[in-house]
């Protein structure tokens, strides 16, 4: 928001309301909003840190804006680049022409974890692998936009969008009055029509769909609880279904009720322990099966995951030139590869000026932050590199644009960062708005819930 | 509804009416401890207290002596004891919490603040902790009664409730039958009428046992308000006579008889030809012993019927 001094024309408003409001009222509104978040019981684990289960995330009052000419390029940018990871998907998958055509390495995606063979040659309804994209971005300046990473299996964070609008109209009515902020409560809409639109071929009628969660032990249970509510189907964990013959039933007090497609929010390891990992109490067994034979959908489809990883994640703008002909709308941050003998000098000699992440990594756990840690910290992480280089990436700290933010001394910047989720199934579809992470120390680049980082409301102002 | 959903239900409800059988039992062993100690079952009332909570074993594994200190950690705050408020409320609000959305919101504040507010539970207090765990197992009732729907849903709460409290009422009764048998009937002394007393009002049941049947007390008198009387709602028939309701609404709704609603009839239509002085002849204790079984058996019908989604 901040360019030098001046404050952008978008968060004039803003500014003036809160000026008029001051720090008091605010932070009176900032203990309600908190008591709404846990009454309604939004709340978030944080893996590995023990503790409250039921931790809340920090919510931050002070909306991030875009304009609606900001945001159409952005939504361009967001679509091309789904569409492109699909291609990518629907390729690898089948005759895998980018390879032949020597634009990725073959072993980059064969021998991907994530790569999974069973499904080689299988088309999904209407070719969609991955049907909920979030694409992490990071603005650098007013209309640059750096993407930070792709999530095409099951990006999570959808329900702190629509929560934080829902509290966001419910304290402040007379913003929304005021600044016409494109509405984002249809997503559950679009989203259960996107599922809906991949039914499998062997579904004649309308299609059941229903969302797989871990159960409630999960730290994101809620928000599967949440869009499963707010679609209006069936919340089921693996035990609640079953494979007779060809096809998938979920238990229930009227006996067995087919199922036709699954949102499911469980890693592809733990689907089906007849087909993956067999310890997995989660999955359910002969699922795969009735999947390659067209008797369910399974959105993301298993597979997807080749799509996000963050080694793969430095060729999607090839993709987007080998498949849709067009340049990148979004950019791609710099990313040395620490698997590739050059690279891996130049970050090692770079250490305390680069971002260094693990390959399979997520949630932030594991990154190196080179400006903000000690040498120590630096030299340990360079031997874990040394060890096994082609798990690291690293990537120089970009300028990250900031964003007001409600601090204990006031409005202060802070930086942000952009995921919104485009939606592809029959159609492509893009919510305006999205989940806005903010780092809430002075500072910090990590803006991840499980490393203190908060988030905000983000509006689009319509013209 | 998915069964698993159903059975998350019927455990909220059964987990919370046992912690209200656990605060009621905890009230009867104070007011004990208030009186003179005239008779002899007196001094050893917080034994008999912890037979009829039905964890004894749990409690033999931490605790060595019964009195109002050790009973009031182990049936109130102690997660060790799978029976204790704690536990109980704890895990009423699991099951709540993983079907969220088949509870209204008053019902999961109900649960939740109920689970909340425990935490700030201190002993010492143990008249104060009884009305308080009291309250809160009506505030749910009163927001089940109030906001679910009439649907399946609410029938599996239904059945929640009526399953443990039939449980509960014939433990209780176990645990003092002998004090109903005949041969007490011609000592009608001053320990008796005092024992009669602790079990009914242990089922919060003294002053409607008055209403229903004028002041005297009398084995076969008690034994028909416990276990015939319909207008009694912790009686046996009462709430056998509400799951078998629930179980055939269920079926009604989903066209669809059941064994656990031919059970329950069948259960219930025997119940209601009994007569009390038939059950004190032909052996109080194991009219008891098989009700409780019966009734465990009606729970694992109902959990076959729904709530295992069998194919």
């Amino acid at each position: 928001m901040y360019q030098g001094d001046a404050i952008r024309d978008t968060y004039k408003s803003l500014a003036e309301w809160s000026e008029k409001l001051g720090p008091e009222e605010l932070n009176a509104k900032r203990a309600e909003a908190e008591a709404l978040f846990r009454r309604i019981g939004i709340t978030f684990a944080v893996y590995g840190e023990g503790g409250d289960p039921e931790r809340l995330i920090p919510f931050d009052l002070i909306p991030r804006v875009f304009t609606s000419f900001e945001w159409s390029r952005l939504e361009r940018g967001v679509k091309q680049r789904a569409e492109a990871l699909n291609c990518f998907l629907r390729d690898v998958y089948h005759r895998a022409e980018i390879v032949r055509a020597g634009r990725i390495p073959a072993e980059l995606v064969f021998q991907n974890a994530a790569f999974e063979p069973s499904v080689v040659g299988f088309r999904p309804a209407e070719g969609v692998f991955s049907h909920i994209v979030g694409i992490d971005l990071v603005r650098t300046s007013a209309d640059e936009f750096f993407v930070l990473e792709d999530n095409c299996r099951t990006p999570s964070g959808v329900s702190y969008m629509l929560e934080n609008r829902e509290i966001m109209m419910r304290m402040f009515p007379d913003l929304f009055r005021k600044m016409r902020v494109a509405p984002v409560e249809d997503y559950p809409d679009q989203l259960r029509r996107t599922l809906a639109s991949v039914a499998p071929e062997k579904c004649i009628t309308d299609p059941t769909v229903v969302v797989l969660t871990p159960g409630g032990m999960n730290s994101a249970y809620y928000e599967h609880s949440f869009l499963a509510d707010q679609m209006g189907v069936e919340l089921v964990e693996g035990q609640d279904l079953f494979v007779e013959g060809d096809l998938v039933f979920m238990r229930t007090t009227r006996g067995p009720q087919r199922v036709d497609v699954i949102y499911r929010r469980i890693d592809d390891p733990f689907l089906d322990p007849l087909h993956f990992r067999p310890d997995s109490m989660l999955g359910i067994p002969g699922l795969m099966n009735v999947y390659l034979t067209g008797g369910v959908s399974i959105c993301s489809a298993p597979g997807a995951g080749v799509a996000d990883d963050k080694a793969v994640y430095t060729y999607v703008p090839d993709m987007i030139r080998f498949y849709l002909g067009e340049e990148p709308i979004l950019k791609n941050v710099p990313t040395w590869r620490c698997g590739t003998p050059d690279d891996l000098k130049h970050v090692l000699a770079n250490l305390g000026d680069l971002v260094v992440k693990e390959v399979h990594g997520s949630g932030g756990y594991g990154m190196l932050v080179g400006p903000a840690s000690t040498k120590a910290e630096i030299e340990t992480y360079a031997e874990r590199i040394k060890a096994n280089p082609s798990e690291f990436i690293a990537q120089p700290t970009l300028s990250l644009s900031t964003c007001p933010t409600f601090v204990e001394q006031g409005l202060a910047p802070r930086h942000v960062d952009l995921r919104p989720y485009c939606l592809v199934g029959k159609k492509v579809n893009l919510c305006p708005g999205g989940l806005t992470r903010v780092a809430l120390r002075e500072g910090s680049l990590v803006v991840n819930s499980s490393q203190g980082g908060g988030v905000k409301d983000t509006w689009v102002i319509a013209d | 509804m998915l069964s698993r959903t159903a059975e998350n239900l019927y455990w909220v409800t059964r987990y919370m009416e046992r912690a209200e059988t656990m605060a009621r039992l905890l009230e009867v062993g104070y007011r004990i401890a208030l009186m003179p100690s005239a008779g002899e079952g007196n001094r050893n009332e917080w034994a008999s207290i912890l037979a009829a909570s039905g964890v004894e074993s749990y409690f033999q594994q931490s605790y060595s002596e019964a009195n109002e200190t050790t009973l009031e950690n182990f049936l109130v705050f102690d997660t060790n004891n799978p029976s204790s408020v704690a536990t109980c409320i704890a895990k009423a609000r699991d099951n709540a919490r993983v079907v969220r959305t088949a509870v209204t919101s008053e019902v999961w504040d109900a649960l939740n603040s109920a689970f909340q507010e425990f935490k700030g539970l201190r002993p010492g207090d143990l008249p104060g902790l009884c009305d308080w765990t009291k309250k809160q197992t009506a505030a749910l009732r009163g927001a089940i009664e109030g906001t679910q729907l009439q649907q399946d849903g609410y029938d599996f709460l239904n059945l929640g409730y009526y399953l443990e409290r039939a449980d509960n009422t014939a433990r209780l009764l176990d645990v003092k039958y002998y004090v109903l048998l005949p041969t007490t009937q011609r000592v009608g002394g001053s320990v008796d009428n005092y024992q009669w007393i602790t079990l009914l009002r242990s089922l919060s049941a003294l002053r409607s046992f008055h209403w229903a049947y004028g002041g005297d007390y009398s084995p076969t008198k008690i034994a028909h308000f416990l276990i015939l009387n319909k207008t009694n709602p912790r009686s046996l028939l009462h709430c056998v006579e509400e799951a078998s309701y629930h179980l055939n609404r269920l079926a009604r709704a989903y066209g669809q008889s059941t064994g656990a609603q031919a059970q329950a009839n069948t259960k219930l239509a025997r119940l209601a030809e009994a007569h009390v002085e038939d059950i004190i002849s032909d052996g109080l204790h194991e009219f008891l012993r098989d009700f409780i079984r019966d009734n465990a058996g009606l729970g694992q019908t109902v959990a076959d019927s729904y709530l295992f989604g069998s194919k």
